[in-house]
């Protein structure tokens, strides 16, 4: 047997998601095809929160990391800082601008109950200003997974990812939401 | 032909050769059977997927994901023809698995995020590019023979 047969303690009340979980149908049927809408059961917003408040200590690092492996592992979103004298992953403003986005990831989950009218003026600036192609949302967060994972490998669980992962799919949707 | 400089093929041979095949392959599988429940209709005959504490602890799915993680093997032997590597294998989820070439994708990036956890900050920036890199490599591969 396995550790992570035991996981599965604080699991005892999954099964009471399985009810939160049969209202969502109803939101997935108007979903068009391309932005599936995966809603977060009550108990994945709560795993999101207690998440992100263990990682407050190193959510400045976790940030300014993800932004790096972006550009580094996905050069091609590096077009979007040409701006910048320096795009290179470590790079100060790639670390700089890693932590402002971490600080926007944060004040969302303060509005997990209504990502797209809490995110509707960040909405715009991405839509109208910034237009970056919401593909690049997905590349960021898998960066984001990855450094979470790494300075946090045991509070990382499965259950953990599924949620954040949800949460920042969810965010992403919020964000795109003004583009057309 | 994907052209690897020899950092790239040190990075992904250290990686292999610490690799504790039956952990990570375990884990890597249940990650993205939690992650991304829809790919469990492949995994009809494995038995109970209940729920995540069930998927963990579910023994076919262990020893499953060791086999797929013992299955990169052979991309790690051929780096330089890992296409052709991989055909076979390719030809056999299109037409007698049936899989959707986009869960080599999901398995990826679940086996990316362990292999993080498992390294911590010794999976740096260049380690995680390399390591990507190789595994798209992998996907692209097994996605080829599809018709």
């Amino acid at each position: 047997m396995n550790d992570d047969c035991n996981d599965g303690d604080d699991d005892a009340d999954d099964d009471d998601d399985d009810d939160d979980d049969d209202d969502d149908d109803n939101c997935s049927l108007e979903s068009n095809y391309l932005n599936v809408n995966m809603s977060l059961s009550s108990k994945q917003k709560a795993t999101v929160k207690d998440f992100f408040s263990k990682m407050s200590t190193r959510s400045d690092d976790i940030g300014a990391e993800a932004l790096s492996r972006l550009v580094a592992v996905y050069p091609q979103t590096k077009s979007y800082f040409s701006h910048w004298k320096d795009a290179s992953p470590g790079s100060a403003p790639v670390r700089k601008h890693g932590i402002t986005i971490m600080g926007g990831v944060y004040d969302a989950v303060g509005k997990i109950d209504d990502l797209k009218g809490g995110l509707l003026s960040l909405s715009e600036l991405h839509a109208f200003m910034l237009r970056v192609d919401p593909v690049n949302f997905k590349l960021l967060a898998h960066c984001m997974l990855v450094c979470m994972s790494m300075i946090f490998p045991e509070e990382f669980t499965p259950q953990v990812h599924v949620a954040v992962d949800k949460f920042l799919a969810q965010l992403a949707l919020a964000l795109a939401e003004k583009y057309r | 032909m994907v052209e690897w400089t020899d950092s790239e093929r040190a990075v992904i041979t250290s990686i292999f050769s610490n690799l504790d095949y039956e952990e990570i392959g375990r884990k890597s599988l249940c990650r993205c059977l939690i992650v991304y429940p829809w790919t469990q209709r492949y995994f009809g005959g494995f038995g109970n997927l209940y729920n995540a504490e069930t998927i963990l602890c579910n023994p076919l799915i262990a020893a499953h994901g060791t086999k797929i993680l013992h299955g990169l093997d052979r991309a790690l032997k051929n780096m330089d023809d890992i296409k052709n590597t991989y055909a076979e294998l390719s030809l056999l989820h299109s037409d007698k698995l049936h899989v959707d070439p986009d869960n080599f994708r999901l398995l990826a990036d679940c086996l990316t995020v362990v292999i993080a956890a498992k390294m911590g900050p010794a999976f740096t920036v260049e380690t995680q590019v390399a390591w990507q890199k190789f595994l798209s490599v992998v996907v692209s591969a097994l996605g080829r023979q599809y018709h």
